[in-house]
Order: C-alpha cells, then sequence, then structure tokens
C-alpha cells in the first residue's frame, strides 16, 4: 500500500508532537514519513491474530513504595537548570490575559 | 593495556593513577582535533580527582579489579555536576545534580571519569552524525565513521583516549560501534544494569553496558555497574551477576545455532567470510556449531523503528523549555513557547523519530502500527525462545558492512534504519548480546562478531567470547594507538 501524507495530517502531527516544521521540513517529513510507512508495512504480512501485543519482555507488577520523602530540599539545586525561574519557582510564559 | 592489566599495576604501586591519567590525557590532549571522542573533558578536575582516588585505594577503600581505571562514560548518563547534552542542542547547558545509577556504580568501583562522550543526538542515529557537537571519527580510519550511537565510547577506547567506556544500547547501540571500531561491546539482559539517570529514548528497549578492549574487561565492567534499583522500576534482582567468573576457555559440547537468515544478500561478502570462519573456530574448539532458519528477522526494523519512535515521542515531550535546557526566544505565549524551543533545540533526525513516534500513536493508526508492531514483537520473543531451546548462543554478524564513509548513511535513513537488521532483534526480545572483533576487510577495518544469549546467560556469552578471542590471538589497535604502545602491534595492522 503507497502511503500519501497530506498536509493536514502533517499539520496535524506537528500539533501533537508540539513541533513546528519549516515548509522544507514538512515537505521532507512527508516524503520520510511515506517511505518509513510503505516499509512498516511489512509487518502486514505477518498473521497475528490471537497474538497478545508484548509492551515488555518481563511480567512488571507495579512497584510500590512507601510515600516517604527520601531525598531532602533539592529546590535549589533543581532550579540551577532552569531557563527562568522567579521567587523559587519555574516561571513560565503568561498562559491568561 | 588492557584496563584489568593497569589496575593491576596500580594495586602493586608499578603506576599511580595520576600517571594513568596524565597519559589518557595526554593521549587525548595529541588526538581529539581528529577523532573527537568526547563532548566533555575537564582535564583539572581528572587531575584532582585522580589524586583523591590514589589516597583510597592506598588506605584500602578501592579494592576493586578496575580501581583506578580511566573510564570514559556516554553523555547521555548523568554526571553530577558534569554537564550532560545527549549531544543535542537542547541539552547544551545542562548540569545534572544526580548520577545516573551505572556512573555511581563505576564510582564505587574506584574508577576515574575521564569525560562525556560523543554520541547520535539523544541516541537517535547509528554514525554519530546526527550530534550537535560535531562528527566522531574511526580511528581506525578517519574518513569513515565510528557506529553509533555510541561511537564516541568506542572510538575512545579504540584510540586509547580512556581504558574502557560506558556505552548505551537501544537497538545495537553499543555492539555496533565496537564492531566498526574493533573493540568490544556488550549489551546485558534488559533489567540488569539500573536505567536512572539514563536520559531516556526507547524506555523498554535501553540497556546500559561496557564497551571494552578485551572480553575480560568487559566482564568485569559488567559485574561493576550491574546491580538492583529500586529508582528504575523496570531494574531485576539477578543473582548471577559474578560475570568475571566465567572467563574459562570451554567451549566443549556448547551448542551455537548460526542462523541462515543472517547471512541473506544484504551481507556484505568479506564480512560473511569473516563470520564464517569464527563459528569454524569455535568449533574447532569443541562447540557444536549448526545452522538453522531464525526466520522474521526481516520484519525486525519495522517492528523496532515503530515501538523506538513512539517511546521516543513520548519520552521526549519532557523537553518543553521549562524545567532545564534550551528555550527558545521571541515566542508568543506558552504553547508558542513549547513548539519554538523544541523546534530549534532538537535536530532532524530527533525530529524525524518525533515525528514518526507521534503518528503511529495517533488515534485511527494506533492499532494498525503501534499495536502490530508489539505484536510482531511478541512473535519475534516466540521465535528466540524456540531457538533457545535448541542452542545456548546464537552466533552471526553484528552489522551488515564494515564502518561507512561520511555522509553514506544519513543521505538515505531508512537505508540506515536497515542496516540495524542483525542487533535491533535482540533488544525487543530483551536479550543479552555481545560484540568482538572477528577479522579485518580488505580495506583494514573492523569486522564484528555477535554472539546472542538467552536471557541472564551473559556468562556464557562471555565463556564462548573469552575462548575465541583467545584462539583469535591479539586483534591490535589501530595504527596510530599501536605505534604509542611501542610499535608491538604495529605489524598485524
Amino acid at each position: 500500500m503507497a502511503h500519501e501524507i497530506s498536509d493536514e495530517t502533517i499539520e496535524k502531527i506537528g500539533i501533537l508532537a508540539k513541533l513546528e516544521l519549516s515548509e522544507e521540513e514538512k515537505e521532507t517529513a512527508k516524503a520520510d514519513m511515506r517511505r518509513m510507512l510503505d516499509y512498516i508495512d511489512k509487518l502486514g504480512e505477518l498473521d497475528t491474530d490471537g497474538v497478545e501485543p508484548m509492551s515488555h519482555i518481563f511480567p512488571l507488577q507495579n512497584v510500590f513504595r512507601e510515600d516517604v520523602v527520601t531525598n531532602g530540599d533539592i529546590r535549589e539545586d533543581i532550579l540551577k537548570n532552569a531557563p527562568s525561574q522567579k521567587g523559587g519557582m519555574f516561571a513560565v510564559p503568561r498562559t491568561f490575559e | 593495556m588492557s584496563a584489568l592489566e593497569l589496575a593491576r599495576r596500580i594495586k602493586a604501586k608499578e603506576v599511580s593513577v595520576a600517571e594513568a591519567a596524565q597519559a589518557v590525557l595526554e593521549r587525548i590532549e595529541e588526538k581529539e582535533e581528529l577523532y573527537h571522542c568526547y563532548i566533555t573533558v575537564e582535564p583539572e578536575a581528572v587531575r584532582r580527582q585522580a589524586k583523591e582516588l590514589q589516597k583510597r585505594i592506598d588506605n584500602g577503600e578501592f579494592t576493586g579489579p578496575l580501581a583506578g581505571v580511566p573510564l570514559a562514560v556516554k553523555d547521555n548518563l548523568c554526571t553530577k555536576g558534569m554537564r550532560t547534552t545527549c549531544a543535542s542542542g537542547m541539552l547544551g547547558n545542562f548540569v545534572p545534580f544526580y548520577s545516573a545509577e551505572a556512573v555511581r556504580n563505576v564510582e564505587k568501583a574506584g574508577m576515574l571519569l575521564v569525560g562525556k562522550t560523543n554520541m547520535d543526538e539523544f541516541a537517535m542515529g547509528s554514525t554519530t552524525e546526527t550530534s550537535a557537537y560535531g562528527v566522531t571519527r574511526n580511528p581506525w580510519n578517519p574518513e569513515r565513521v565510528p557506529g553509533g550511537s555510541s561511537g564516541g565510547s568506542a572510538a575512545a577506547v579504540a584510540a586509547g583516549e580512556c581504558f574502557a567506556a560506558l556505552g548505551s544500547d537501544t537497538g545495537g547501540s553499543i555492539r555496533q560501534p565496537a564492531a566498526y571500531c574493533g573493540v568490544v561491546g556488550m549489551k546485558p539482559t534488559y533489567g540488569t544494569v539500573s536505567r536512572y539517570g539514563l536520559v531516556a529514548y526507547g524506555s523498554s528497549l535501553d540497556q546500559v553496558g561496557p564497551i571494552c578492549k578485551d572480553v575480560a574487561d568487559c566482564a568485569a565492567l559488567l559485574e561493576a555497574i550491574a546491580s538492583y534499583d529500586e529508582k528504575d522500576s523496570t531494574s531485576l534482582r539477578r543473582e548471577n551477576t559474578d560475570f568475571a567468573s566465567a572467563l574459562k576457555e570451554d567451549v566443549q559440547g556448547l551448542r551455537i545455532g548460526v542462523p541462515r537468515d543472517y547471512f541473506g544478500a544484504w551481507l556484505d561478502g568479506e564480512v560473511k567470510t569473516a563470520v564464517r570462519k569464527a563459528a569454524e573456530t569455535l568449533q574447532e574448539k569443541g562447540a557444536l556449531v549448526e545452522e538453522f532458519d531464525l526466520g522474521l528477522a526481516e520484519y525486525g526494523v519495522a517492528a523496532y523503528y515503530t515501538i523506538a519512535a513512539a517511546e521516543a515521542s513520548s519520552n521526549l515531550e519532557r523537553f518543553d523549555g521549562i524545567k532545564y535546557g534550551f528555550r527558545a526566544e521571541g515566542y508568543e505565549g506558552l504553547h508558542d513557547m513549547y513548539k519554538k524551543s523544541r523546534s530549534e533545540g532538537f535536530g532532524a533526525e530527533v525530529k524525524r523519530r518525533i515525528m514518526l513516534g507521534t503518528f503511529v500513536l495517533s488515534s485511527g493508526y494506533y492499532d494498525a502500527y503501534y499495536l502490530k508492531a508489539l505484536k510482531v514483537k511478541a512473535l519475534m520473543k516466540k521465535a528466540f525462545e524456540k531457538a533457545f531451546a535448541r542452542y545456548e548462543v546464537i552466533l552471526g554478524p553484528v552489522a551488515p558492512a564494515t564502518a561507512p564513509k561520511f555522509g553514506e548513511s544519513l543521505a538515505d535513513p531508512l537505508q540506515m534504519y536497515l542496516s540495524d537488521i542483525y542487533t535491533i532483534s535482540v533488544n525487543l526480545a530483551g536479550l543479552p548480546a555481545i560484540s568482538l572483533p572477528c577479522g579485518k576487510d580488505s580495506k583494514g577495518l573492523p569486522v564484528g562478531l555477535q554472539l546472542i544469549g538467552d536471557c541472564f546467560q551473559e556468562k556464557t556469552l562471555l565463556r564462548a567470547a573469552y575462548t575465541y578471542e583467545k584462539a583469535r590471538g591479539d586483534f591490535g589497535l589501530p595504527k596510530e594507538a599501536a605505534e604509542r604502545e611501542g610499535g608491538s602491534h604495529g605489524e598485524t595492522i
């Protein structure tokens, strides 16, 4: 099956992925995605009826622990890497007018 | 000189940690301009820590087999107080306030952290060309790539710019660069090494592992980093992690399967010859070598890139320009800030995989792509289980060809992805595998041999690899590094 990736699809994926692509990048993304999806279609050759999807190779159970603070106050350390901070908090652009 | 030999000499007081550090720093000084294995090296800090380590070795605090050995760490493992970039502009100024568990473990083993090695951006790539900080060159031939994504780590070991290194392997990122650079790399069973502090790419596939000069070093370093860690909920409690005890020359009766489907048309003729010869060598040593059909090999790439891209798109959502990393300038409001920061901070290959991953997870496509890939993963796991019911080790190539020239792979992403065909299925099935050199092609480039084991069977792999290595004899170093060690290996090039 040959895939056609529409402008709308690329636009929608860009919104979901929070990426702003230039016109040129969009064209490249369309071509790349078309080729990859054509290739991934190969998986359709395999009969997977009744096969359980395997997200993890070992049976995993949720790991619980007591809700106790063990790492102390690391606010200053964490904020050192923040692009912008104010009053001991992360600063973000205004979201409401 | 191997890492274990250096540590023995340090213990015997024939060499000081400071001297070992100085030798490595001089080598870096001399060769980095050409090879560019590292993103960050802080020579003064290395010298200071070398002195500190010496004291702690002298007073009996560090007695392990790798104490005092200079080690390089891939730049996607967090190092407290040392910049950790993931080779991305997104993390250009990121200085973690904690170290990855694997890094803490090598520190507990008394190893000396030399610096942070170059890699493909966020470990996405097979050549180390997608780094935002320039390419790394292959010490065997600077016109060629070192492989990837742990290309800086593998090249640093081959070039003598460290004695051992840590890498990470999501789809072959330790084994393939080790093969291209003529060194030994190992990906352990999923869950053996904590992923805490490893910047996530494909979390169900990522594992940290060693890249070393020989099999014995590899066993020792893996033993040092393997640990149960409650901070990684996929970490396993394992008993049999005394890997160094497996180093015996004995493959008598070892059942080795060679998948016929790994030797198809896409495999380079010279690689095929070298790998087949390695199988014969093990057979001569008493192993029972047999060909068989593993099946599904050709579907691995499609399943892998679907799953890895999906997980990457989710994992990389955290880079939002707020908590750490790059924030763009000139935005209008919060969402525009997210978009601009991510679009300017990430490189092309990372954006390509985020887009693909977002697509396969989006409604309307989730079942057809993502779920389908997870079902194929289940089939592949079953195929390996069937194989391991008959064989203890699966033997094959690491990559279809030796190291390509710069630009050859990146020109066609799908072609680059296809070159991971022999390594990615191992990650999908969570298996351990080791890559070690088994010859050179007519261009003088190293060829890698891959041995794959069942889950938790690292010791079987190490024993087979060690036996092969002894039978093969000294592989030698790239010419430059060999000259440095007194020319003793020069004639083998």
